[in-house]
């Protein structure tokens, strides 16, 4: 854009706002963020020391603590992976083939992002609840699922269905089918086509869906909390941990056990910029 | 298709694809769907239409609402700001947009409850002019802002990335004033994008639960939203009650959704 102004035309006007337009709302957007963002983040760690440290690292080592802990891990452990692999695999005959129904398969992917949490554990309850579906036969069994850990992987892994999955397939779409062609007629086995060829041209992505469901699986609150049953010590995961200290007027074993969450969202989000940074923000993602 | 396929694992990818989203959502969505009706229609019409049920309707879906078109003009203002202007810590700022979808509901939850109770950094500022967020339909309000933001933002950061510049240099060659560059012509190329925006935050908001009950106070026919009425209902053993109102608010969501949609294309077909 030339400044300049040739006689006879009219002055140019701006393109952009005025300087001090522009310092106004670079201003107030800051603002906004850190009444919105900053704040909310920042009152957690401040009331989990309200006491000090000491009382920070008791309530971390609390027996029901640790127990919430672990659940969580293991929850995301089962559910992470299991969303991986039919993530991938959706993605593979989504991205590398055309066939009748995809659009119709790509809608019920996408699915449980437009499900609210506490309905994505209602469904659960529904199927496999003392008044369920199936609940009475897997009763005689002897097998329990809701409010025992498989309903929570199960709620769990319905909410994250969709990350892996939707991140992979725009990108893989894009990418489209030559490399690996090119491969097979080079003489590659199928397998070796998707490890070598496949796997790299997808992995930044790969691990960009992984590292939102993970942080979601981690972090569920509304469908587990529906499945869970809330016995302490057993079904308890870390969220549902943060209620019930809360609701126990135990503050600063509240907000420790938030503050643990909050680092994982701040990891979560470092190592997501990271990845941004690497590959642009894919398509899909969280939205 | 009509050439056989050179690329192998069709077959294997599409039957482990089918039987996870037969399992894990299409099984459980169909539960949902035919549960109620063991009450029969006239029990599930019961059911939704108690007095409890429409305000906790009412109240998940007009917090929703005014949430989202809060969003909106926030949502844009952070956008432009991000997209268009470059300032130190702009990056870092832009990061942090996506807290709200990284940081689980109930951490958000309970920190805003302690922001804005009367004794909280925001809430004692709020106390001194007369205004109570904590346990209140405001704190419903305030919570869904919160998670709703980030949709907003992050619909139309792309979008305005690829804004046509020459578009507003022709206005603002032609003598337009740059408020009426922005006016006339970004806004209007804007308007899909900040429906969409507006469509994402509000179906976010309906459903939110986690950060909602912790600052909400819950009190029937007052605070009490949707799903937690679900979650009540559950307690109670009514199943056929939780999975009615479910459904209905699933409902309610893909028809304004769907509706949203229709709106979004007919303006994007529009010509400028």
């Amino acid at each position: 854009m030339s400044e300049q102004v040739l006689p006879g035309l009219v002055p140019l006007a701006p393109t952009t706002e005025r300087p001090l337009v522009r310092t106004s709302l670079i201003v107030l957007t800051l603002v906004l963020l850190v009444i919105m963002l900053v704040l909310p983040m920042a009152i957690v760690f401040v009331e989990a020391f309200a006491h000090g440290a000491t009382a920070v690292l008791r309530a971390i080592a609390d027996p029901d603590a640790v127990a919430a802990i672990e659940l969580t891990l293991i929850v995301a452990a089962i559910s992470v992976p299991l969303n991986t692999v039919c993530g991938v695999a959706a993605a593979w005959c989504i991205g590398r083939f055309r066939f009748r129904g995809r659009g119709l398969l790509v809608t019920f992917i996408e699915l449980p992002f437009s499900v609210s949490p506490v309905i994505s554990g209602l469904v659960w309850v529904l199927l496999f609840g003392a008044n369920g579906w199936l609940g009475a036969w897997l009763d005689r069994l002897g097998v329990r699922i809701i409010f025992a850990v498989p309903g929570l992987v199960l709620a769990t892994t319905f909410v994250t269905f969709p990350f892996v999955a939707r991140t992979l397939i725009p990108l893989m779409q894009d990418q489209g089918r030559d490399e690996e062609e090119a491969a097979l007629t080079l003489g590659a086995t199928g397998w070796q086509t998707f490890w070598r060829v496949t796997v790299p041209n997808i992995r930044w992505a790969l691990l960009y869906g992984v590292l939102l469901c993970n942080a979601r699986a981690m972090g569920e609150f509304g469908a587990v909390s529906v499945v869970s049953g809330h016995i302490r010590g057993v079904t308890m995961t870390m969220p549902l941990q943060v209620e019930a200290l809360f609701n126990d007027y135990d503050w600063v074993g509240a907000f420790t056990m938030a503050g643990l969450l909050s680092l994982l969202a701040l990891v979560t989000l470092v190592v997501k910029a990271a990845l941004e940074w690497r590959i642009g923000r894919p398509g899909g993602g969280w939205l | 298709m009509t050439r056989r396929s050179a690329l192998p694992g069709f077959a294997p990818a599409m039957s482990v694809t089918m039987a996870w989203v037969g399992l894990i959502v299409l099984l459980p969505l169909a539960s949902l769907a035919a549960r109620p009706w063991t009450m029969g229609f006239a029990g599930v019409w019961h059911s939704i239409s108690e007095p409890r049920v429409l305000a906790a309707l009412r109240l998940s879906f007009g917090a929703a609402t005014l949430a989202a078109a809060i969003n909106v003009p926030l949502g844009l203002l952070i956008a432009w700001v991000m997209v268009r202007y470059r300032f130190p810590g702009r990056n870092l700022a832009d990061s942090l947009i996506d807290l709200p979808l990284a940081l689980p509901t109930a951490v958000a939850g309970i920190a805003l409850t302690a922001l804005f109770s009367r004794r909280g950094w925001i809430g004692g500022w709020l106390a001194l002019i007369g205004v109570k967020v904590d346990y209140t339909p405001l704190g419903i309000l305030v919570a869904l802002i919160f998670v709703g933001l980030p949709f907003v933002v992050r619909t139309l950061e792309p979008v305005i990335v690829n804004l046509p510049l020459d578009a507003e240099e022709a206005a603002a060659t032609l003598g337009a004033s740059r408020g009426q560059t922005i006016w006339r012509v970004v806004l209007p190329s804007l308007a899909p994008a900040l429906l969409a925006g507006f469509g994402a935050a509000l179906a976010r908001g309906v459903g939110e639960y986690g950060s909602v009950i912790f600052i909400a106070g819950n009190m029937p026919m007052i605070s009490e939203i949707a799903p937690l009425l679900i979650v009540i209902r559950l307690e109670q053993l009514d199943y056929a009650g939780a999975a009615a109102l479910g459904l209905v608010m699933l409902l309610v969501s893909f028809v304004i959704l769907g509706l949203l949609n229709l709106l979004q294309a007919r303006m994007a077909r529009r010509p400028a």
